[in-house]
């Protein structure tokens, strides 16, 4: 095993995890100031990567594809606000779920109506394909690179935006106390509008940018929905620092494992067993390593109890 | 007066989901029967997770876990009893069998084991954790079964010949139902029967003001991990019979839209109901077999009759029926 080859796969990881970061971010973000649980926020991932794609075949730009992606998301999380999450803020987590659920069969089959059933496909587009020499020689994908540095302008960028501007305080102060920024006269309502919104851009987003490396279909988004679960249940629900961490290390732990315990078993097994014992085992490390926080703590790293 | 309607139309339920299988035995429509057993299976994994969801307030989002590891029981089990290969020669030599009493047995001991780990791990935290911690573990499974080749991985096992009970020739259609319908009732009277308990009253208690429980002196908790336990090992057994049904096993028996699925059949027949899961599951599979024969994306009608539901109409088909709010917190 080359150390070039493990410094990719860090790469690697540290982007597949800023991606769950986008996700997770929107995630705890409305259940922590909405109290909303959200199946169908990875719905919205695989309306920014359809999106993506349609907008990219339409005009032959990626970054209008990606602008597309963002747009549609966020209508879409617009719609879905309005019509359907705005009627469960009084009702039980299991009503948000059943009725989230009932979005994620609604979203999969009126894309699969509307796309048919084959995957899609969106490149790279030119300026970002082909390999970077990162210093000490290490060969990378540009675009991979690229999408690292997004993932982390994006993260300041959210981290800015809640800690510094008024809207980021009102979310915090939503987050604390609904009743009395309301009575402060804020338009709680528009404010839950505003952030399931920009939950669902950051998740459209996610989505066009995974779109290129892996291919666009029905049923993307679940994965990664449950994956960002795992994220946020580690970093404590509600918490954004939480979500980047948690993501951070899910995004690493997954892909090292994978890349790690076929070699590790290989050192005392034989090669056939070694890859399929490694793979199996690495296919469970997350959810070990979410067992392992919650028995330490429950709420997560950087949950309040 | 509701109360004595509704109890009216459980037993119409019971006569129609009996009724129908045996005139499509006299009718000669096997495939009726098939669907009915379908039905009756499905409807037991339902009142197996009722037990967690509707009486303990537990969101399981991942009762598919104990579905799939019913599921495999069985297909382990009957695989090496097929191909004459032990199961495991050291420490202790097991073999396979093509016995379905054991094979429940298994199917309910392992069931029961996880579920208690998995409970254990989850019911540490409440409420919105809990719901993610279960799909989180049943993704686990999922994957766990794809990518371990020992027993099929992606494609699952086939099983040729349907598992032997004393007595009866499970191959014939009527037979076999007979069975899932016995399973299924002997289900929904223990269901029964932990509601009218000590216990389930504990349980009712630890749902609705865990701080009330403990100052009885007894351990929310606890209670919440035993019905879970109870909960997980019938829907291991109803996975057991469904595997037995296709005689098929396959990762996607532990796939988290099968734990939405069991949520749905409770939501349908309504919560809180004994007999909610067999009217949602009869639902549910006519939906599929009617809408499935209109649309390739029948899925997408029974996301809005669910949001309907859930957004409009709480009580569920049974409350429609037998008029009859059910106080659902």
């Amino acid at each position: 095993m080359s150390i070039l080859l493990l410094i990719e796969q860090i790469l690697n990881g540290l982007q597949f995890g800023l991606m769950l970061f986008l996700i997770s971010a929107g995630l705890t973000l409305i259940f922590g100031v909405m109290g909303i649980i959200n199946l169908a926020h990875g719905s919205l991932y695989m309306v920014g990567a359809f999106a993506a794609a349609a907008g990219a075949a339409a005009t032959g730009s990626f970054v209008l594809g990606l602008a597309a992606a963002l747009m549609a998301a966020a209508i879409a999380g617009v719609i879905v606000e309005v019509l359907v999450i705005r009627r469960l803020y009084d009702r039980d987590h299991l009503d948000q779920v059943l009725a989230t659920f009932a979005l994620i069969l609604i979203f999969s089959e009126g894309t699969r109506w509307v796309f048919g059933s084959f995957p899609l496909y969106l490149d790279v587009p030119d300026f970002l394909s082909g390999a970077v020499t990162l210093p000490g020689g290490i060969p990378y994908p540009l675009y991979r690179l690229t999408i690292i540095l997004i993932g982390l302008a994006v993260a300041a960028g959210l981290f800015l935006l809640i800690a510094k501007t008024r809207v980021g305080i009102r979310i915090r102060a939503g987050e604390s106390d609904r009743e009395m920024i309301a009575a402060l006269g804020v338009d709680i309502s528009k404010l839950y509008t505003l952030v399931f919104a920009l939950g669902a851009a950051l998740a459209g987003f996610a989505g066009a940018l995974v779109g290129a490396i892996q291919s666009v279909q029905v049923g993307m988004g679940e994965p990664m929905l449950i994956l960002a679960f795992v994220t946020i249940v580690i970093g404590g629900i509600g918490s954004i620092k939480g979500a980047f961490v948690g993501a951070i290390l899910v995004g690493l732990t997954d892909t090292l494992g994978r890349f790690l315990l076929p070699v590790l078993f290989g050192a005392f097994m034989e090669p056939a067993s070694a890859t399929s014992v490694g793979s199996a085992l690495a296919s469970m490390l997350i959810y070990i390593l979410m067992a392992g926080v919650l028995i330490f703590r429950p709420t997560g790293l950087y949950g309040k109890a | 007066m509701t109360m004595i309607r509704e109890t009216y139309v459980n037993a119409a339920i019971m006569l129609l989901l009996l009724g129908i299988p045996v005139w499509a035995h006299v009718a000669g429509q096997p495939f009726t029967i098939t669907l009915a057993t379908k039905v009756a299976i499905l409807a037991m994994a339902g009142v197996g997770l009722n037990i967690a969801l509707g009486l303990g307030g537990m969101v399981s989002l991942g009762h598919a876990v104990f579905f799939g590891i019913g599921g495999y029981s069985m297909g382990i089990l009957a695989h090496h009893a097929q191909t004459f290969t032990p199961l495991m020669e050291v420490p202790l030599l097991i073999e396979g069998t093509k016995f379905m009493p054991v094979i429940w047995l298994v199917a309910i001991a392992i069931s029961a084991i996880v579920a208690l780990a998995i409970g254990a791990l989850s019911l540490r935290t409440g409420g919105v954790y809990f719901i993610m911690i279960t799909l989180a573990f049943g993704q686990m499974f999922y994957y766990f079964a794809i990518s371990w080749p020992a027993y099929g991985g992606e494609d699952g096992l086939s099983i040729f010949v349907r598992n032997d009970f004393p007595g009866l020739n499970t191959l014939v259609p009527i037979q076999f139902f007979a069975i899932a319908f016995v399973a299924l009732s002997l289900s929904l009277l223990l269901s029964h029967l932990i509601a009218r308990s000590r216990f389930g009253l504990a349980l009712g208690a630890a749902r609705q003001n865990p701080e009330r429980v403990q100052t009885v002196g007894l351990d929310p908790m606890r209670v919440k991990l035993v019905a879970f336990v109870i909960s997980g090992a019938i829907t291991g057994l109803a996975g057991a019979l469904f595997a037995d049904l296709n005689r098929f096993v396959a990762p996607t028996m532990f796939s988290w839209h099968l734990s939405g699925e069991l949520i749905i059949f409770i939501i349908l027949g309504g919560i809180g109901r004994l007999f909610g899961p067999v009217v949602g599951a009869g639902l549910f599979i006519l939906l599929e077999h009617f809408l499935g024969g209109l649309s390739e994306f029948w899925l997408i009608y029974v996301g809005a009759i669910l949001l309907g539901v859930v957004l409009f109409a709480r009580g569920g088909l049974i409350g429609a029926l037998s008029g009859r709010e059910v106080a659902h917190d």
